[in-house]
């Protein structure tokens, strides 16, 4: 089994990489149309900033490619946010597998809310092969600013001031907004899920 | 929820683990990988490794023991130390750091934060402080601890916020070592008045130290060493009871 990541100009890839390492599988880290579209699993990875992320996609069509991929693409972080149709991020226009608005933390007037949320928190209602085996309430390492709202696409939510969608899940399309590849046995079981798909 | 962090520290020279006391006095306790490790199984929620190695040698060495230990490690670590160009920033997260921290370098030249903000995000930077209380308050101290500086650690925790440093990782050097707690009141003003979280470090002795930092000061993170290193707590031990006292932590 081929197992691609996709090289762009966002941070954390080495990370998948050493994670799949860790389950016994190479990963490609590739930006290359081909070896992409030849991948039996593509992993869209990513810390980083909205637009310039899209920018460097967009000069390479990786955009119009991952949209076009059928086999299990799984998006993290940077990319579960760049799969969704707009990041209120220096006003991004993104892929648009997940018809959502990705909104940023807002702080209410009561109290300091602390952005980018950093740390572990917990998933729940939880409906997807990814969370085979994953505890409803697990904990998972996040850390953003940005968020994709709920919606039909959601399969587990968490909270932080308000509920929002921790993973979704359309088609061949599987994307979390936390970091399974550093969320300890949990995180590592997620990722093992998805190449077992 | 979100929860409070426990971040056990593991100083590094010369690719083994140490710890000041007091910044003085070094110790050896282990290597770096098996212990982070260790630590990651029992439930550590992230990991800072402060290297103090002082060599020529040094970038390329910490970036191979980087790489180790993100092989390795399957929870977040930031790696702090010396960090005082955009390339050594660069170097560390291409090897697998979740996280850098910076201090003195930043302190002398803030353009640092912004830049290394503007270059890797926000949330990758950590500003590391080491303050010393004194004549009423609370001042910055540089290089290890060793430089006085006239400036006030809430000061310059609020400027370098202002420019993109992502969280602070503040050290009382009067606390350090004591085991006698957190220093609560500056922890307290940070964790309160700044948007990004505040590590508390310097001083943990006891389970009740880490509540009252939680608790009281509204730390986001707690950091410790040797009482991790020499046993004296251990992390599942200090979850539980941190639980029954009503503090949110993972298991």
């Amino acid at each position: 089994m081929k197992t691609a990541i996709i090289k762009y100009n966002a941070g954390n890839i080495r990370s998948v990489q050493f994670a799949l390492e860790r389950l016994g599988v190479n990963g490609i880290v590739t930006d290359n149309p081909e070896e992409i579209m030849s991948a039996d699993r593509v992993i869209f990875p990513g810390v980083g900033e909205a637009s310039t992320a899209m920018q460097y996609l967009k000069e390479r069509k990786l955009d119009q490619l991952i949209a076009g991929l059928k086999q299990p693409v799984l998006g993290i972080c940077l990319g579960m946010q760049l799969l969704c149709r707009h990041s209120e991020e220096n006003d991004t226009t993104c892929i648009g597998v997940f018809d959502l608005e990705v909104k940023r933390f807002t702080s209410p007037v009561e109290n300091l809310l602390k952005i980018p949320q950093i740390g572990w928190n917990n998933i729940t209602g939880l409906h997807s092969v990814m969370f085979e085996h994953v505890p409803e309430n697990s904990y998972m390492y996040f850390v953003h600013s940005y968020y994709a709202a709920l919606g039909a696409d959601t399969v587990a939510i968490t909270n932080y001031v308000i509920n929002y969608s921790a993973a979704l899940q359309k088609d061949n399309f599987y994307a979390v907004q936390f970091h399974p590849e550093k969320s300890a046995e949990h995180g590592s079981r997620i990722i093992e899920n998805f190449l077992n798909l | 929820m979100l929860t409070k962090r426990i971040i056990p520290c593991l100083d590094i020279k010369d690719g083994r683990t140490v710890k000041g006391i007091n910044f003085e006095n070094i110790r050896d306790a282990g290597d770096p990988i098996e212990l982070g490790a260790l630590y990651a199984s029992q439930g550590a929620d992230e990991l800072v490794f402060l290297d103090i190695t002082a060599t020529n040698e040094r970038r390329k060495t910490l970036a191979e023991l980087v790489t180790r230990i993100a092989r390795h490690v399957n929870i977040p670590f930031t790696v702090g130390g010396g960090i005082a160009e955009v390339e050594d920033v660069n170097v560390l997260l291409q090897s697998g750091a979740d996280k850098i921290s910076v201090n003195t370098a930043a302190f002398k030249n803030p353009g640092l934060v912004d830049t290394l903000a503007r270059e890797f995000g926000s949330q990758c930077i950590v500003l590391a402080i080491d303050t010393r209380f004194e004549d009423g308050d609370w001042y910055v101290y540089l290089n290890g601890g060793r430089v006085k500086t006239d400036r006030k650690a809430f000061d310059w925790a609020k400027e370098a916020v202002d420019r993109g440093a992502g969280e602070i990782l503040l050290t009382s050097m009067n606390n350090d070592g004591t085991k006698q707690g957190f220093a609560q009141d500056i922890t307290g003003q940070l964790a309160q008045n700044l948007h990004v979280p505040v590590i508390a470090s310097g001083g943990a002795g006891t389970m009740e130290h880490f509540v009252e930092v939680f608790e009281n000061a509204q730390a986001d993170a707690a950091l410790a060493a040797s009482i991790f290193h020499y046993k004296e707590i251990e992390i599942p031990a200090l979850k539980t009871f941190l639980y029954g006292k009503g503090v949110n932590v993972r298991f």
